[in-house]
């Protein structure tokens, strides 16, 4: 009787809770995310090439992690190593938690880029780093998926050449789906929080 | 016959002339200050970038035209931009230090490429480029090889951080 007159509000509460709960690890719920949102704007990661251990690999071999993919060449002194060794200091600011993220290197220069050159490249700026290289066709098809770009500009005398390529950094969450831009300019903190954002949901594993 | 006595009679005038103008006014490389210099060495034999922070104490824009090494086989003067989302490197003539002014050859914009080594450059390494100027006067300058993944030129050489760089803690 009078225990039943709080007993149900209470239990109305329990209730509200939980759907809260719930709510908050439910796909759809927008994440707070700092970086250009390209949630349902960018297609899924699918590719099929080559990684710098040689192996076949596709987009679904990275399922289960959060994947950080940006485009660039080992013949490129100044903006790749840039790019990736601020990307090493991103990936050491998440501590353990980066071990639920990869780099995916993608080579714009199939000329040069073999495997084994990606693989000491992509080491020498961070052990979660992977070099993947493949035909002009498959790194076409790839980068003109995320409207991403590269030309290979005219050779010199010696025969050396640049690649222009773009300089954004898409990343993925651990089920493949495109969630952010990352541009040159954008902060380093606004990718260190939203990759603990992607980090903290979404573990498929 | 005629030409060539002409040129052997003005040529010691033209060379007098030459080392006066020399003597009135020191050259390029001599007010030119070099700090925070180094290399960010990459795996194997690809080529890497030389950073350098110039500082010109005198009164005339100084113009640094490239470099050499004997231990780079091939030193060439570039510029990376990145406009409208794409990363393009270029070649570049010169870069202007202005008078009583400085300027950085960093990261993601004026750097030294450097190809093709005699002999594997290992980080902790310190390699000499002769920065060539203007007016042919040069400076020898030391630049410590950093690792793929330094972001300039140590704790050592404290630099301010870049624009978009590192920042100390954390969100």
């Amino acid at each position: 009787m009078k225990p039943r007159h709080w007993l149900r509000p209470a239990l109305l509460l329990l209730l509200l809770a939980t759907g809260v709960l719930l709510g908050g690890c439910h796909r759809g719920e927008p994440l707070p995310l700092r970086l250009t949102n390209i949630s349902g704007h960018m297609p899924d990661l699918d590719f099929k090439l080559t990684d710098d251990n040689g192996k076949a690999v596709t987009g679904a071999d990275y399922h289960g992690k959060v994947v950080l993919l940006y485009f660039g060449y080992t013949h490129c002194p100044d903006v790749c190593p840039l790019t990736l060794a601020q990307l090493h200091v991103v990936m050491q600011r998440l501590g353990p938690l980066a071990d639920g993220a990869r780099i995916l290197f993608v080579s714009v220069d199939p000329a040069r880029d073999t495997p084994a050159i990606m693989h000491g490249y992509v080491n020498a700026f961070d052990k979660r780093a992977v070099g993947l290289v493949g035909d002009a066709r498959s790194v076409e098809a790839l980068s003109k998926r995320y409207r991403s770009a590269f030309t290979r500009e005219p050779s010199a005398a010696d025969g050396s050449y640049e690649v222009s390529h773009s300089s954004a950094i898409y990343v993925f969450d651990r089920d493949g789906r495109a969630r952010v831009l990352a541009t040159p300019s954008a902060s380093q903190d606004d990718l260190v929080h939203d990759l603990h954002l992607l980090l903290d949901t979404g573990a498929t594993s | 016959m005629k030409s060539s006595r002409i040129k052997s009679a003005t040529l010691p005038l033209l060379l007098a002339g030459l080392l006066l103008a020399g003597s009135a006014r020191a050259t390029d490389a001599e007010h030119i200050r070099a700090s925070h210099a180094w290399i960010r060495v990459l795996p194997g034999a690809l080529p890497a970038g030389a950073y350098v922070t110039l500082e010109n104490d005198g009164d005339r824009p100084v113009a640094l035209r490239g470099a050499s090494s004997s231990v780079y086989a091939e030193v060439m003067l570039h510029r990376s931009s990145r406009e409208g989302g794409v990363s393009r490197m270029a070649m570049v003539d010169a870069l202007n230090v202005p008078a009583h002014g400085k300027a950085e050859l960093a990261p993601a914009g004026y750097h030294l490429m450097l190809m093709r080594a005699r002999a594997p450059v290992k980080v902790g390494d310190t390699v000499t480029l002769t920065l060539q100027f203007g007016d042919g006067s040069t400076l020898a300058t030391d630049f410590i090889a950093r690792p793929a993944n330094a972001m300039d030129a140590g704790d050592e050489h404290a630099m301010p951080s870049m624009d978009h760089g590192a920042m100390p803690h954390g969100h």
